[in-house]
């Protein structure tokens, strides 16, 4: 349901724990990336021809000769079959890293000699008139696209002017391609991003949006996430994106209802996630009903999980999650209409449906789940008397084991309770709250340590007797534990004097 | 266990919990406690976001359509294109899709090439089949910049090349931007680019010759009356039949009705 392509492995010989050690091979890759602020990934759309099916692998490596032969075929043999026939073996040497090396590395050498370069020559043929041919080669340009050498972007920079151009065709299957490609070359390369904004990209989507082909808004959103990524998109792109008519759209394609597509939904929300938190201008995001629309996305996800429709949900949770915490930051959401756009108390019931099925199947969303509770219930008396209401302090409670950095926030989440005064503390009285923070001050990690302190203080101020049940259950000793910790020993101190004077 | 509670909670319309009574105590942000209440926000690179962008990562990366899942392209007995004058012939719907798409969806009644928009098309009409443009170029700028969203205009094709190679950064050869040539569409007008196909030659799947005939049959009055009455007077449709008979383009038309005003 989630992804028309979700389990498209590639059907493989090795087993089950190869696959497992590949994938956490990639995991750690991605990471490492990450780490350094060099996240690049690609999309492929390979569609091979049936008749490789049955065979384990893929045509010969290329030579340069080779490659050559193959164009100047597809230029000038005379039968159309065997024009598309050459671009067709051209492609399929693309699919091996070398055979895109030898493309890359003629397309410089040739232009030295004055000759026309390879690239020129399959731009040629990616603009003829012969509809299958300039189909073809579109596809050996994308399997170029795709290939993991840095400098292949700016071989590719003489195509960008006809793939924007193509994107107000009607083919759809066509504009699917190019946008795959387009994505594939703006992710690699600030030249290619520098060169594709005056020639129009934004305009280009911006009309290229409006069409009815799911396929192609997936990929729409697939190449302006990719653009919205760049590290020069806060200045460079996201204030021309934001003025045009594309966030409007993308809200409509995050709307509930039978018309939302898994797939296409998960590519708008990872753009609005990248714009909304570079912070260019959000309000206008509000202004054009953002809150609104993911609100309601997120009571439909929880729908979702109630449904056991949840297959790959999570890759549409993360961003919406993102969004919507970051959004409640601005200013701007409390003086609309002088009032919150989002104060649906089922947003925290969905919420919470939402954290349990994170619970069981990836808790490394867990922190996010819980940054858009502290978010909702710091300035809100409201939303904490919900989380009182509906009975989810225990189940709040029960997330206390996964990680420190978990217990901290919903440490952090009860102490948005608590400190709304008396009458918040004593539905937090008596209950598992105090035994729970009598065990997380055991703890070894000073900030869940920290927090529980605090936690415990505002318990104290506004409900005495909670001290009685503190010393009894030999909550000084808890306490005196961490008195040596320089950054907790202050109000380790403090707290002692309140339990013995109380 | 709360999970009924907040099915039914889901399920029940929307609401806004009435807040019980807040009441702060100032000894409560008193040192050393510090904790205070308040939404937080991350910026794009903090590394909180990490596992979750890794999870996006890992679902981008493992899209790789295998056609073991993909469904086959369905194959239908051949079938031959059923425009006019095209004799290609397919065994795919998709293939046809493409061909219909790239060479007869936005194609210039008069001179039968083909344009991959509809915005080219208009633009390529009114330079090279529109006599009032030609005069009304003479007193203002009517070249129109062909990138979408740019409302430049020009005096001269020329200016605009130069326009679209500057500041848009267009290739200098851009293939949708050829020049008016006085001699019949069907010449090749780029010489020395050998091996491309050059952009003003019919339609290669048959030999037919191509002539810039000004009286275009009834059926293919439909693509320049598409384009042109968009930006001349709709009064003009009224008009049609007559002017069809005496061979006109449009402008020519309106060039004839004002004149008679």
């Amino acid at each position: 349901m989630w992804s028309r392509r979700q389990g498209h492995f590639r059907p493989t010989v090795c087993g089950v724990e190869e696959l497992r050690r590949r994938r956490r091979e990639q995991e750690a890759a991605l990471r490492k990336a990450r780490r350094e602020q060099q996240l690049v990934s690609k999309r492929l759309l390979r569609e091979d021809a049936p008749e490789e099916a049955g065979e384990g692998c893929v045509a010969a490596i290329l030579g340069e000769a080779e490659v050559q032969q193959f164009l100047r075929q597809a230029q000038r043999a005379t039968e159309e079959k065997e024009r598309e026939g050459a671009l067709v073996s051209l492609r399929r040497g693309l699919q091996h890293p070398e055979t895109q090396q030898t493309f890359i590395q003629s397309v410089w050498v040739v232009w030295g000699r004055g000759e026309l370069g390879l690239m020129r020559t399959l731009v040629g043929l990616l603009t003829s008139n012969q509809a299958l041919l300039q189909l073809e080669a579109a596809r050996c340009l994308h399997e170029l696209s795709h290939s993991e050498q840095s400098t292949i972007a700016e071989a590719c920079l003489p195509a960008t002017s006809y793939l924007l151009t193509y994107l107000s065709g009607h083919s759809s299957d066509f504009i699917e391609l190019c946008l795959y490609t387009l994505g594939n070359l703006i992710v690699e390369s600030e030249a290619v991003r520098r060169q594709l904004l005056p020639q129009g990209i934004v305009p280009a989507l911006a009309a290229c949006i409006q069409s009815p082909h799911v396929a192609v808004l997936e990929a729409l959103g697939y190449a302006l996430s990719q653009l919205l990524q760049a590290k020069e998109a806060p200045e460079k792109i996201i204030p021309s994106i934001l003025a045009s008519t594309l966030p409007q759209h993308m809200l409509q394609m995050l709307q509930p209802g039978p018309k939302l597509n898994p797939g296409v939904a998960v590519e708008f929300a990872w753009c609005l996630h990248y714009i909304i938190c570079s912070q260019v201008s959000n309000p206008l995001l509000i202004g054009h009903g953002a809150l609104s629309t993911l609100g309601l996305l997120l009571l439909d996800l929880a729908g979702a999980v109630q449904r056991t429709e949840d297959a790959g949900l999570e890759l549409l949770a993360c961003p919406v999650l993102r969004c919507l915490s970051n959004l409640l930051t601005e200013a701007a959401v409390e003086t609309v209409g002088g009032q919150m756009q989002l104060r649906d108390e089922r947003v925290v019931a969905a919420l919470f449906i939402l954290l349990q099925f994170f619970f069981q199947k990836q808790p490394s969303l867990l922190p996010e789940g819980l940054w858009l509770l502290n978010n909702l219930t710091a300035n809100s008396p409201s939303f904490c008397t919900s989380l009182l209401s509906l009975d989810l302090i225990e189940p709040l409670l029960q997330l206390l084991p996964v990680s420190n950095v978990v217990s901290v926030m919903v440490l952090t989440v009860l102490c948005n309770v608590a400190e709304k005064g008396p009458a918040y503390c004593q539905r937090l009285w008596p209950g598992p709250l105090l035994p729970t923070l009598l065990h997380t001050l055991a703890f070894s990690d000073t900030e869940v340590v920290g927090q529980s302190l605090e936690l415990l203080h505002l318990l104290f101020l506004y409900q005495p007797e909670a001290v009685q049940v503190f010393l009894q259950q030999s909550g000084l000793q808890a306490l005196e534990r961490h008195q040596e910790e320089a950054q907790l020993q202050d109000r380790v101190y403090a707290l002692r004097q309140t339990a013995l004077q109380g | 266990m709360q999970l009924p509670a907040l099915c039914a909670r889901l399920a029940a319309g929307p609401g806004v919990a009435e807040p019980l009574p807040v009441e702060r105590d100032p000894a409560a942000g008193a040192a050393p406690f510090r904790f205070v209440a308040r939404p937080v926000r991350f910026p794009r690179e903090h590394e909180f976001f990490e596992d979750g962008d890794v999870q996006r990562h890992l679902y981008l990366q493992d899209v790789l359509m295998q056609v073991a899942d993909a469904p086959e392209k369905p194959r239908v007995p051949a079938f031959a294109c059923q425009v006019a004058g095209c004799c290609q012939v397919f065994d795919a719907l998709d293939d046809y899709e493409h061909h219909y798409h790239t060479l007869h969806g936005n194609v210039c009644s008069f001179c039968k090439r083909a344009f991959p928009s509809g915005h080219l098309l208009d633009a390529h009409i009114l330079e090279w089949h529109d006599s009032l443009f030609q005069i009304l170029s003479e007193r203002q700028d009517m070249y129109q910049c062909l990138v979408e969203g740019c409302t430049e205009k020009f005096k001269t094709s020329r200016d605009r090349k130069d326009h679209l190679v500057r500041i848009h950064l267009y290739p200098v050869d851009f293939r949708f931007d050829k020049p008016k040539k006085n001699r019949s569409p069907a010449s090749a007008e780029v010489p020395g680019d050998s091996g491309e196909r050059s952009e003003g030659e019919a339609m290669e799947i048959c030999s037919e010759p191509v002539a810039a005939s000004p009286a275009p049959a009834s059926e293919r009055r439909t693509y320049s009356h598409r384009s042109v009455s968009k930006l001349f007077l709709k009064h003009v449709l009224n008009v049609c039949s007559v002017l069809r008979i005496l061979g006109c383009t449009w402008a020519a038309a309106l060039l004839i009705l004002n004149s008679e005003r």
